[in-house]
């Protein structure tokens, strides 16, 4: 096939290129500006290379709240898809229960996340929630203002509470594109419970999985209102995450130079992570 | 191993079947037994897959017993029957190599690895599938994939039966001739009882020794292919078998035979008693397209015809021919040359056939 060539073609893309530019390209560009150089006020910045990516690399309060972050988003990972796969098997297949079921499913998924947090905020206090009255009243100390255990489950709960149905709806479709036939086939093969989820549903469920942890690991490791909301990252740091440390280096103390430079480091990370995840799954496909 | 009986059986897929249209399956009687090839031939929707799942266990009949050796198995599923069933479309675990779909089966019943393993090779061998035993499964194309799928049912060599739900239908042609002689050749050497679902009637039979035709939820007929050529039993077997089917006419009662379109067709005393007798008003007759007899000169008791087309076939040409208002089918073999004009046929006595109510009436000489 003869292909024309036409550079006017050029301007058709000009308007995406426009708009990515503005909403993408720049600010990050400003960033990577702000990264290298120490900034006093709009007539005095200095180029100072490497410098806050050696700073903030070696600050023992990131480490910290990365190391917590991690710790976090694992724990979400290792609830939430578990738990999402059986609420997906579990779930009726056809019939009213099945539209009740994914109804119930989606409410979570329309709330935003700081009513969320209110939400649990509210409910898990010791004198009016519902939650943390019941806890005390069994005669379980639970305080998440002021035990940190306490507040890390709660975070934990609100992430498992809001996304878990993310999980399950995605593997709930990824079931449902399963041929009949399998199953049947199984059936006569004599296959256990067990061997059909492992041979015949797990497999099948690979690509709606890879996106729910992709999807539940970048949101988990950026996350910042809820425990925003709840405690306000306390007690002590406790639940301080990347997110809200970043927050506060930038518009708190104003130290953009380390902020950007933070920032990037943390973009990298969610990259590296997500690219290493779906390059392995990937790499285990194409295996014969 | 096996001696399948299926007893007054009846299926619908409605909880309170009305009229018998609500049926997949009406109620039938019949018995596989041990060893043999069979074919269950039908055209699509006449119940053939819903009773090879009542046999596997897939679907529990709503009336009726199947019993295995006199055994009650209504209640039992699959798993228990071992009983192997092949799908029209093929199911590999994907995720697996072929040698692991093979052995899954075996393993599931906790057969001993050396044992597994020894099965499965000699499977791969049969189906010619060695040489991509230990790829993945997923990676197959579709006719390999559906000879991984019967392989794992022939693996099982203690099965009570195996059950081909129109394995072939996505198979090249050539490969599906060469598949079906294989199957032919596992039954031979092993000795199990194999059905074989199929609309297609040149692959029931090549493949079974005996054919069950079934139409409307009905076995109409179980017989060798011989048997279902010469004296179809039901309208439905004749026309369906046959390529082209049976010409069949309607007609009515008249001296010494029947008639249509005022045209004498002259019955055997035995079928005019019989006539004689019986109430029904809705008569037929049948008579295959390869007995008509084709006449180059008139002669006596021979009906003038009109020509409307020919198709030549190679081997033999198929005449179609206008008898009164009824078209009629001839079959006219290669070294004969296309009568001009009028074309004359006759119905040889012993090859028209007598269908009241759509079934045949049986002449006992």
């Amino acid at each position: 096939m003869n292909k024309t060539e036409n550079n006017k073609a050029w301007f058709l893309v000009l308007p995406v290129f426009v708009l990515v530019a503005f909403s993408a390209v720049i600010p990050l560009m400003t960033v990577v500006n702000y990264s290298v150089q120490d900034i006093f006020d709009q007539n005095n910045a200095y180029f100072v290379g490497a410098e806050w990516f050696r700073e903030v690399l070696r600050d023992p309060r990131l480490h910290d709240s990365l190391l917590r972050q991690f710790i976090y988003s694992f724990a979400v990972l290792a609830i939430e898809i578990p738990l999402g796969i059986g609420v997906a098997l579990m779930m009726p297949t056809k019939g009213r229960m099945a539209s009740l079921c994914l109804i119930l499913l989606a409410i979570p998924l329309l709330i935003p996340w700081n009513v969320v947090g209110t939400i649990w905020q509210i409910f898990g206090r010791g004198d009016i929630g519902l939650f943390g009255a019941a806890l005390n009243g069994l005669g379980i100390d639970y305080n998440y203002a002021s035990n940190p255990a306490d507040a890390w489950a709660t975070v934990l709960l609100i992430d498992v509470w809001h996304w878990t149905s993310l999980v399950a709806l995605l593997c709930y479709s990824g079931l449902r594109a399963i041929p009949e036939a399998f199953y049947q086939a199984a059936e006569i093969d004599r296959a256990s419970k067990w061997a059909v989820f492992r041979y015949i549903q797990l497999p099948r469920l690979k690509s709606v999985l890879v996106i729910g942890v992709l999807l539940r690991f970048m949101d988990s490791f950026m996350i910042y209102t809820e425990p925003f909301v709840l405690t306000g990252g306390g007690p002590g740091n406790s639940t301080t995450f990347l997110s809200q440390t970043l927050t506060k280096m930038a518009v708190g103390q104003f130290d953009l130079g380390p902020a950007a430079a933070f920032s990037l480091v943390y973009f990298l990370i969610v990259l590296l992570v997500s690219w290493l995840f779906f390059t392995t799954i990937t790499h285990m496909d194409k295996a014969k | 191993m096996a001696e399948i009986h299926l007893k007054s059986l009846a299926h619908s897929y409605f909880p309170n079947p009305a009229t018998s249209a609500d049926y997949a399956i009406r109620e039938m009687d019949h018995v596989w037994h041990q060893g043999g090839a069979y074919a269950l031939l039908g055209p699509s929707g006449c119940g053939k897959s819903t009773l090879l799942n009542i046999i596997s266990g897939l679907l529990q009949p709503s009336e009726g017993e199947v019993l295995f050796d006199k055994v009650r198995v209504n209640e039992m599923p699959p798993k228990e029957r071992n009983i192997a069933q092949v799908f029209q479309f093929p199911v590999v675990y994907d995720s697996m190599t072929v040698y692991d779909n093979l052995a899954f089966p075996l393993r599931n019943a906790k057969v001993p690895e050396a044992r597994v393993r020894a099965k499965v090779n000699e499977v791969a061998e049969i189906l010619e599938l060695h040489e991509v035993l230990h790829n993945k499964a997923r990676n197959l194309s579709a006719d390999e994939k559906q000879k991984v799928s019967m392989g794992r049912g022939l693996v099982r060599d203690d099965v009570s039966a195996i059950l081909f739900d129109e394995p072939l239908t996505v198979i090249d042609p050539h490969l599906k001739w060469k598949l079906r002689r294989k199957l032919k050749q596992i039954h031979e050497q092993f000795n199990i009882t194999m059905i074989y679902v199929t609309h297609d009637q040149l692959e029931a039979s090549t493949f079974a020794d005996k054919i069950a035709v079934m139409y409307g939820g009905q076995i109409v007929q179980f017989g060798t292919p011989r048997e279902l050529f010469e004296s179809p039993n039901h309208t439905f077997v004749g026309f369906f078998i046959g390529s082209p089917g049976m010409n069949l006419i309607e007609v009515r009662r008249s001296e010494g035979g029947v008639s249509f379109d005022d045209i004498q067709i002259p019955l055997s005393d035995e079928l005019n008693a019989y006539l004689a007798d019986i109430p029904s008003y809705n008569l037929k007759i049948g008579i295959r397209p390869e007995f008509v007899h084709v006449w180059d000169k008139p002669v006596d008791d021979a009906y003038a015809t009109e020509l409307i087309s020919h198709e030549d076939l190679g081997t033999h040409k198929i005449l179609t021919l206008r008898l009164g208002n009824q078209s009629i089918k001839a079959r006219l073999d290669e070294d004969r040359e296309l009568p001009e004009g009028k074309v004359y046929i006759s119905f040889p006595q012993q090859w028209v056939k007598l269908y009241v109510d759509e079934f045949l009436i049986e002449e006992r000489s």
